[in-house]
């Protein structure tokens, strides 16, 4: 039965990390670098200041 | 929600998604360290003996109480992905950015890769104990352990960090349940710390030893920061996630101390092959009691392996995206607002460590490099007041006592190094050579790319004596 288990985690790890791979390719060739590098450091609101004032 | 910012002729910007709460920021802290009480803390034990191990977790607790006053006050107004990285970038140069960026990287690498393979481990003693089966191999849970948390954090931090929660609170209510399932009213019953406890089996110099894995009980608490980017006010929700996670933490490493070393003797405690302390003093007690602490103690290794998979990326993007690193580790996912390139790049490397590497050398791997990233702390916190003083800009957290906090620190520190020097000299060497060749890489080679004018993003005044 572990012999089992054990193919099993090797399958199921190979098709995660498979899946993300795949994933990061598809986006890499859907979108622009500039688009995907374009997050900026920091935040605006440090204190949640206008979630307070939009309630 | 997302916090998007549209300039014309630019590409809309996608940010990391600011979803989190106090909560999160809690699981995230503790979600890392919670493994250490129930397992690693133990060879404190092998080095000191019990009261040794005591005397380590206050001395090292009071050390990372400092680290998490530090950092509680600093995160609060540098609020970005990163965490210590975007503080030293700001407080000091980027040189030292570049080391505590990779110190965070390596620590929470090699945490997780530790992790995970406890992890694997756990399934294997776990069939054995109570499925009485034939041994397995630990390897593929290990690699599906690593896999499925990957997957996880790639699909996005909320639910991640949600899952975080769950298993995080259920691993330390499983450790509150111990403790009272061993009667600690009743001595002499189950507990049998008067038989067990003996004094300093290797002097005060053992004590010393000791701190080495003493860290273990709190090592990745600061790890809360790397959340700053994806809280939705990091001004108030760190300072709460970490001093609150603190707290929890102290109480823990307490009832694990207590449970372990009155139900087993010290020389098993600290013995270099026992795994799993706490699951053990659970297997003299009873079966479900076991079951309970087997059920907490991989909860608590796969919650540990989560959050450092979210902080070792964060850390990598972070310095990808100030072209510290290659450009190209700064992505954003579009559609999960996760740094998914950096997340899929550290898992060969976390995998490789916990396939190929004895556990005790990957926790001093983390370690050494955690504890590089402390000694940094007091000289960030010293800069950080002595440019920006009170008053100077709006903090969420101000801790008490300065410069107490970072003087504590940086003298628990010292010891620690010399302590760590004690066991395990050639590998400190080791550590400290590589961050000196990578420093000059950076220095000589890397830094020409790095945009110099973009490094400074807080919204500050300018540093006092400028």
């Amino acid at each position: 039965m572990w012999e089992v288990f054990e193919v099993l985690a090797w399958a199921i790890s190979a098709l995660l990390v498979g899946w993300m791979v795949w994933d990061a390719m598809r986006v890499g060739q859907a979108h622009s670098e500039n688009e995907l590098l374009s997050s900026r450091e920091g935040v605006d609101d440090l204190f949640g200041d206008s979630n307070r004032k939009r309630s | 929600m997302t916090d998007q910012v549209v300039a014309q002729g630019q590409p809309k910007s996608i940010n990391l998604l600011k979803v989190l709460g106090p909560a999160h920021v809690w699981a995230l802290g503790v979600g890392i360290v919670l493994v250490g009480e129930f397992m690693g803390w133990n060879y404190a034990v092998g080095k000191g003996g019990a009261y040794g191990a005591l005397i380590a977790c206050w001395v090292i607790g009071l050390l990372y109480t400092c680290v998490a006053m530090i950092d509680s006050e600093i995160t609060s107004t540098v609020a970005a992905a990163g965490g210590q990285y975007a503080q030293a970038k700001h407080t000091v140069g980027p040189l030292m950015a570049f080391n505590v960026g990779l110190y965070l990287v390596l620590a929470y690498t090699m945490l997780e890769a530790a992790d995970i393979q406890v992890a694997g481990q756990l399934v294997q003693i776990g069939a054995l104990d109570m499925l009485a089966s034939a041994p397995v191999n630990w390897e593929p849970y290990t690699i599906l352990c690593l896999a499925i948390l990957a997957w996880l954090n790639y699909r996005g931090v909320f639910m991640t960090l949600t899952v975080n929660f769950v298993i995080t609170a259920a691993a330390f209510a499983s450790i509150v349940l111990l403790f009272f399932a061993v009667k600690p009213w009743s001595p002499g019953e189950i507990l049998q710390h008067q038989e067990l406890l003996t004094g300093l089996p290797y002097g005060w110099l053992g004590v010393i030893a000791a701190l080495h894995f003493g860290i273990w009980f709190y090592l990745g608490i600061e790890g809360t920061c790397q959340a700053a980017e994806e809280v939705r006010s990091p001004g108030r929700a760190l300072p709460l996630g970490t001093m609150s996670g603190m707290i929890t933490l102290l109480i823990a490493a307490a009832l694990t101390w207590y449970v372990a070393v009155g139900v087993l003797p010290w020389e098993y405690v600290g013995w270099d092959l026992e795994l799993a302390p706490l699951y053990d003093a659970a297997k003299v007690v009873s079966l479900p009691l076991q079951i309970l602490l087997f059920v907490g103690t991989i909860f608590s290794a796969i919650a540990s392996a989560n959050g450092c998979i979210n902080d070792a990326s964060r850390a990598w993007f972070s310095m990808g995206r100030d072209r510290y690193l290659p450009a190209w580790f700064g992505a954003v996912h579009p559609r999960y607002r996760t740094p998914f390139r950096a997340i899929i790049f550290l898992i060969p490397i976390a995998a490789i460590f916990a396939l190929q590497i004895p556990l005790a050398q990957i926790i001093t791997f983390s370690i050494l490099s955690g504890l590089l990233g402390y000694t940094f702390m007091p000289i960030n916190m010293y800069k950080f007041r002595k440019k920006w003083p009170l008053g100077s800009i709006r903090r969420g957290y101000v801790h008490p006592f300065h410069p107490l906090p970072a003087v504590v620190l940086l003298t628990l520190c010292i010891t620690t190094y010399f302590a760590v020097y004690l066991g395990y000299g050639r590998q400190l060497l080791a550590m400290m050579a590589f961050y000196i060749v990578v420093s000059l890489w950076f220095a000589f080679h890397r830094y020409k790319y790095v945009r110099r004018g973009d490094q400074f993003t807080m919204a500050w005044p300018r540093p006092r004596g400028y």
